[in-house]
């Protein structure tokens, strides 16, 4: 799950990081008591939404007069931003940080993540900010540094040092830096954080380090221990059938193909995907209905995959393991009557009562093409997609 | 000859009388495994499913001197329980549960490195050899006795590579599922070992999916360790960044972890790689000639 801006720099005002003074708003005349609250005669009018790249795509503006700020609002609030990291539609913009401005005399980047290969907690740092950090790895890798850390280790303040050093920091700047990282490691472990990202971290011209920006995602399987940062939840972020599957325990991810696809089991979906692929086919999404295929979750699933209008044809593709293939059978059936599906559906059951399985689809008074070998099921529903 | 598991393995399960427990419990015992019992905390001095059961692994180590644990309790009770059976000296232990929060997958994995346990898991299948001992949720049917290893991230997946190897007549020396999370307990590489020792394995199938860089990893190891051929099936070349498919660890980030770059390393280091997930059977076939 992803947090906005303001909601991770709250986040970091709780962890004693240093960020700008600034307010929310949702509505574009409160953007002037914002600013007369904040004080200054410069502010930054933040469009929020969860993707990066909003400065170049004009989310992003700096005012010397809180009207601008209202109209900046009046032009975002309810419209959606695009910018490289969204889609073409873009994301809705529904409020708009206010801060003061900040004086900067250098920028730079710092984020935290979880190490696959080292499996432990990495910084990464970089003396090269407010630009792609991916960019940099691959021209500049020697401006990057991936510190390991281990959480309440005795080793803390080398760690932060090492980075602090290919960040450029003076002594004074490091002396601040350390409980910067201090706390922002304790941030990401008691708030379950999967990535932590600050692009840019800046000097200021007085020469003290600030958080410019806060980027955070938290790791979805802890949400349960984590209330607080569940209510922070934007759904207006999140794509509609993607947060309707994930509300019944189904895992989909809408893709741009015309061939629905519903499969047991996330590597297999993502096997189907690719088998439709490999025939000239689409793929409309990714879509796990999990282990137990019951008629409830078929109808739900079903339900999703139909809401995509670009959508031809489904492929079911059941590998049934514990559950058994009849009963499966059955339950996609019922389900293909009560969603009233009207598009072709190509069914693939394989493993335990296979035969029975396909044998209770070709006896439905339903159009089911039932095929049990997975690569002729595929090439059928490139076929009818055509 | 097997890895890891056969019909001396003593098994206790954590979660016993749960449903889950239950259910994959009766079914393993039907299939031949030893389950010797089990636990569920308060639950102590029953008897389930013909076994005795314990209020915690210390209690079932001394009565009944297991050397596996297989584990279906839900997520937040996990590292609990993992680290309990590490602790009470259980030396293999397999962990079919999902969605345990990362952060405790780091503690967990290095306690268990500490202790030298072996752990399989989270978010897998479990281990099968097959006519012997089922340590999973697999269903026991598809699987036969015989010379190919599997080693996978994905359970259906595993299923996949399982029927086909068995509709060819090759069969399974074993079959690892190390889960789909992004940080296992065990890796390809463990198994590699493991599959690269054993007598009965003529061959190992490895079946990959987007995200991170194990298999890549995997790649240089068979390139500089394994002499067995290695056939390998990577998901999820249809995949967009960025997005979670389905498995925690199933996500393409800044670049990394792509089906395209593992089949190149794979390829590179003398990975026989399947173009396609219906093709793992014939391209063993194709392999051992």
């Amino acid at each position: 799950m992803n947090l906005h801006e303001y909601q991770g720099k709250a986040l970091f005002a709780e962890y004693n990081l240093p960020v700008s003074k600034g307010k929310v708003v949702f509505k574009a005349e409160d953007i002037i008591d914002a600013c007369n609250e904040i004080g200054g005669s410069k502010w930054v009018v933040k469009a929020q939404v969860h993707a990066g790249g909003r400065g170049k795509s004009g989310g992003v503006e700096l005012i010397s007069n809180p009207e601008d700020g209202v109209k900046f609002a009046q032009k975002w609030l309810g419209k959606n931003l695009v910018t490289y990291q969204t889609d073409k539609k873009g994301q809705p913009v529904n409020c708009i940080l206010v801060e003061e401005c900040t004086n900067i005399a250098k920028e730079l980047y710092l984020s935290a993540i979880i190490d696959r290969e080292s499996q432990q907690i990495v910084f990464i740092g970089s003396s090269e900010g407010g630009v792609n950090i991916e960019d940099v790895a691959k021209n500049m890798p020697e401006k990057i540094i991936y510190q390991g850390f281990v959480y309440k280790d005795d080793s803390l303040n080398e760690n932060a040092e090492n980075i602090a050093k290919v960040l450029k920091l003076n002594d004074q700047q490091t002396l601040q830096f350390i409980p910067i990282i201090d706390n922002l490691l304790r941030l990401f472990v008691e708030k379950d954080l999967s990535l932590l990202e600050i692009n840019p971290l800046v000097i200021t011209e007085n020469g003290d380090l600030h958080c410019l920006d806060a980027k955070i995602n938290i790791d979805s399987n802890a949400l349960y221990r984590q209330p607080e940062l569940l209510d922070m939840r934007d759904e207006t972020q999140e794509d509609p059938s993607e947060s309707e599957a994930a509300k019944n325990d189904l895992s989909y991810v809408s893709l741009d193909g015309n061939i629905g696809c519903m499969v047991n089991g996330a590597g297999l979906a993502m096997g189907t995907m690719d088998t439709i692929k490999f025939f000239g086919g689409n793929p409309a999404n990714f879509l796990d209905v999990g282990g137990t295929a019951t008629q409830e979750r078929v109808a739900k699933a079903f339900k999703i995959i139909l809401d995509d209008p670009k959508v031809k044809v489904v492929l079911v593709n059941i590998f049934g393991g514990i559950v058994r293939c009849d009963l499966i059978a059955e339950g996609i059936i019922a389900a293909i009557k009560e969603v009233e599906v009207k598009i072709p559906v190509v069914v693939r059951l394989e493993g335990n009562n296979a035969d029975i399985g396909s044998k209770i689809l070709s006896k439905a008074k339903i159009k089911i093409e039932s095929i049990n070998d997975l690569a002729v099921a595929a090439k059928k529903a490139v076929l009818l997609a055509k | 000859m097997s890895i890891l598991v056969n019909k001396d393995t003593r098994v206790i399960v954590q979660g016993f009388t749960g449903s889950q427990g239950t259910l994959h419990s009766e079914q393993s015992i039907e299939y031949g495994t030893n389950i010797v019992g089990g636990v569920t905390p308060g639950k102590g001095g029953i008897e389930h499913l013909g076994k005795p059961v314990f209020n915690s692994v210390e209690d079932a180590k001394r009565s009944l001197d297991p050397n596996a644990s297989i584990i279906f309790v839900p997520a937040r009770f996990c590292k609990d329980s993992i680290l309990e059976s590490a602790e009470a000296g259980i030396k293999l232990i397999i962990c079919i549960t999902e969605g345990i929060p990362t952060l405790d997958m780091l503690e967990v994995k290095k306690r268990v490195d500490e202790l030298g346990v072996r752990l399989i898991g989270p978010n897998c299948p479990g281990i099968i050899t097959p006519g012997k001992a089922k340590l999973g949720i697999m269903p026991g049917d598809i699987h036969m006795p015989g010379s190919i290893g599997i080693i996978s991230r994905s359970g259906t997946l595993t299923y996949e590579a399982v029927k086909q190897t068995t509709d060819l007549g090759f069969g399974q020396s074993s079959c690892v599922g190390i889960g789909g999370d992004p940080i296992p307990g065990s890796s390809f590489i463990d198994m590699l070992k493991l599959f690269q020792d054993d007598t009965q394995t003529e061959a190992i199938v490895m079946v990959g999916e987007i995200g991170g860089t194990s298999e890549e990893a995997a790649a240089e190891y068979i390139k500089n360790n394994v002499t067995k051929p290695v056939i390998s099936y990577i998901a999820g070349k249809t995949a967009p960044a960025g997005k979670r498919m389905g498995h925690a660890g199933a996500i393409i980030a800044g670049g990394k972890g792509t089906a395209d770059n593992k089949i190149e390393k794979l390829q590179e280091c003398g990975v026989y790689v399947a173009d396609n997930l219906v093709s793992i059977g014939s391209k063993v076939a194709e392999v051992l000639g």
